[in-house]
């Protein structure tokens, strides 16, 4: 029997929410400090607009709301979807009024897909774009990125034993450290060090290749967040390709792989402990994961010639890989080569790629390395069970910080949330091809966005139909909270409707 | 003198001055025919649609200078947007000096007019899909964008800020 949510449930959700929406008005702030710094009057105005409403509706829920109870772990995931939906209607809003956005579809569509870190754009005019609405795009990537929750939570929640909840919720299944906020704070301060020396390193070699010193460092902030919280926005509409620099795209490189490491493994190489990268089944993972997608789409291109010198090789095909690889999206070809110009084993490479993912506790979308690893050794396993005596005692172990015994429970949840992407992927192909596009071109645009990626082969547009923008919305929203949230929501309105009292 | 030429000679005169003025004009064809069969500025859509076709070919293509040019020893990036697709253009640092203003949000930047060797993959720059300027020519000049404030969004800002602060006041009257 199903039981209707009380009002209690409804309060204790509407007051964290209000919580978050506040925190989120006070993000909008940096961008009217860049506006401010750089004599944007309009651009500011709309981020004003942004904060007031923000703010209204944030006080309104906390006002009707306010309540001093913890969170369960129902409502710790009902706060958590709800956050991400009104963190991107509200985000949407000051995006909106610049007038670069067709429709407020389309700016939520961008507004989700930056605090999601896909990097998927609808943006119109986007080389016109002022500094400050630019920013806010690369702002909510590194915000979406860490965690929309995990803002709050180093910021705002004190002690609140729900924040937990929340914090799983959010598709962070691991701590670095014992407190969630203590966790939440060492991931805002790994995350701030890495921008001050990405940005140092990007705007240098901005200002190497030609750029103006203030065009190459705010370039190179931008640049930085969408590239460690691995989201895949540009400052401009050409992204990477604007550049024309093999020094910066390497540099992103780095970026991105450090983006798609777990949080845990930056802490232990904070702490000296190097070795854990070499024995880790993350990092072996991913590790042969490129090498063979790289193989598969490497030796497509080589049949077609697209490319036909190794650091041509490299600078499109390996850095597309990569970029798909991480969940990050960025682009030195134009969307239209994909189809135009790679062949379709070359396309399967970067999906594949795309659907797997980087690892857990970090930026990136997909299945995971350590899912797949774990399938991959519980595999293993079943296959030694088989081909050994019955009474033999089969164990199969894999490192991760710790050693730890591959059990059946494991596997059975890396299985459940790898069908549940591979079903994500499958439902979002099929939309599109309902709408006409053939069926690689809809895999590979559907696996982008609920991977949170980014890379697009042309479906992405302003044109494409209501429906597939609003597919893609949820694709990146479940995607990035990585289902359970999502179902918890779900599940949660089908109580409202038919449960019992 | 020329009346007493015997009607032949006028004919093959005549058919000599066709024949020279023929093989100028088939000469001129032949040297300009990259030039000549795109002419006609091609869209960036065209080009990246249809960039095999294109591939190592002389073309004309327009559109308005964005962001940076960055100077690359006697060479320049410009990447010129012709309201469709930006398309990177590596040209003569000295093609340069007449671009006064490139596009952002506060300047219109410098319409150009670029003719050059369209690359698919460039191969000496690491497969970027670009251009190779051989003559540029501004069509129009750019300009500053000058910014009113929008009155309509000003207003409101105001009405949002009552409204806030009468949300502000209530919840601070019902903790009271």
């Amino acid at each position: 029997m199903v039981l209707k949510p009380r009002l209690e449930d409804i309060k204790i959700i509407g007051y964290y929410l209000g919580k978050i929406i506040l925190g989120l008005a006070l993000a909008m702030l940096i961008p009217i400090i860049i506006g401010l710094a750089f004599g944007e009057v309009n651009p500011i105005l709309d981020f004003l607009i942004g904060i007031e409403i923000a703010l209204i509706f944030g006080l309104i829920l906390i006002k009707l709301c306010f309540t001093e109870k913890d969170l369960n772990w129902m409502q710790g995931m009902i706060v958590v979807s709800l956050a991400w939906l009104a963190a991107m209607l509200l985000g949407a809003t000051p995006l909106y009024l610049s007038g670069h956005w067709k429709s407020y579809l389309d700016a939520c569509f961008d507004a989700m897909s930056g605090f999601a870190t896909t990097g998927l754009v609808l943006v119109q005019d986007l080389d016109h774009l002022s500094y400050t609405h630019n920013l806010w795009r690369h702002l909510i990537m590194f915000i979406g990125g860490q965690g929309i929750v995990i803002v709050a939570l180093s910021f705002f929640v004190r002690g609140a034993s729900g924040a937990l909840k929340m914090y799983v919720g959010e598709a962070r299944d691991e701590k670095v450290l014992p407190n969630v906020i203590h966790t939440s704070r060492f991931i805002w301060l790994v995350s701030i060090a890495y921008l001050i020396l990405g940005t140092l390193a990007l705007g240098t070699v901005g200002v190497l290749n030609g750029m103006k010193p203030i065009n190459a460092f705010f370039h190179g902030a931008c640049v930085f967040m969408a590239a460690f919280d691995t989201g895949g926005f540009a400052p401009q509409s050409q992204n990477i390709l604007y550049y024309h620099s093999l020094a910066f795209e390497i540099i992103t490189i780095i970026i991105m792989i450090l983006g798609a490491i777990n949080f845990k493994m930056h802490y232990h190489l904070w702490m000296g402990n190097r070795r854990e990268i070499f024995k880790n089944i993350e990092t072996k993972t991913l590790f042969i994961t490129v090498m063979i997608t790289f193989c598969i789409t490497a030796f497509g291109l080589t049949q077609i010639g697209s490319y036909p010198k190794a650091i041509v090789l490299f600078r499109k095909g390996f850095y597309q890989l990569i970029s798909g690889h991480t969940g990050t999206g960025f682009m030195t070809i134009y969307a239209r080569q994909f189809i135009n110009e790679w062949n379709q084993l070359a396309l399967v490479g970067v999906i594949c790629a795309m659907g797997f993912g980087g690892a857990v506790c970090s930026t990136t979308g997909a299945i995971k390395m350590l899912r797949i690893g774990i399938i991959f050794k519980a595999l293993k396993q079943d296959l030694k069970r088989i081909i050994m005596p019955e009474r033999a005692i089969v164990v199969q172990k894999f490192h991760h910080i710790k050693e730890i015994f591959v059990e059946d429970r494991q596997a059975r949840s890396a299985l459940l949330i790898t069908l549940a992407y591979l079903v994500l992927y499958g439902l979002g192909a099929i939309i599109g091809m309902l709408f006409g596009y053939p069926f690689i071109n809809s895999l590979f645009e559907s696996t982008s966005a609920a991977a949170n990626v980014g890379l697009s082969c042309g479906i992405t547009d302003v044109n494409m139909p209501a429906t597939l923008k609003l597919t893609y919305i949820f694709q990146m929203w479940a995607g990035r909270l990585e289902f359970m949230s999502v179902f918890t929501l779900i599940g949660f309105f089908v109580a409202v409707i038919k449960g019992k009292r | 003198m020329n009346n007493n030429l015997a009607p032949c000679t006028i004919f093959s005169r005549v058919a000599c001055s066709l024949r020279r003025v023929a093989y100028y004009l088939f000469s001129f064809a032949f040297i300009l025919s990259p030039l000549m069969c795109f002419a006609q500025s091609i869209s960036s859509t065209e080009l990246i649609n249809n960039a095999k076709e294109y591939d190592g070919k002389t073309v004309v293509y327009e559109g308005e200078v964005i962001g940076d040019i960055m100077v690359r020893g006697d060479y320049a990036w410009i990447n010129v947007n012709d309201n469709q697709n930006a398309i990177g253009i590596w040209t003569d640092k000295d093609l340069t000096k007449y671009i006064l203003y490139t596009g952002s949000h506060k300047f219109k930047g410098d319409w150009i007019e670029v003719t050059g060797v369209f690359h698919r993959a460039c191969l000496e720059h690491g497969g970027d899909l670009d251009m190779h300027a051989q003559a540029v020519r501004k069509v129009r000049q750019g300009r500053q964008i000058i910014e009113k404030l929008n009155m309509s969004k000003r207003n409101l800002a105001f009405v949002l800020l009552g409204v806030l602060c009468l949300v502000w006041i209530l919840k601070q009257l019902k903790l009271k």
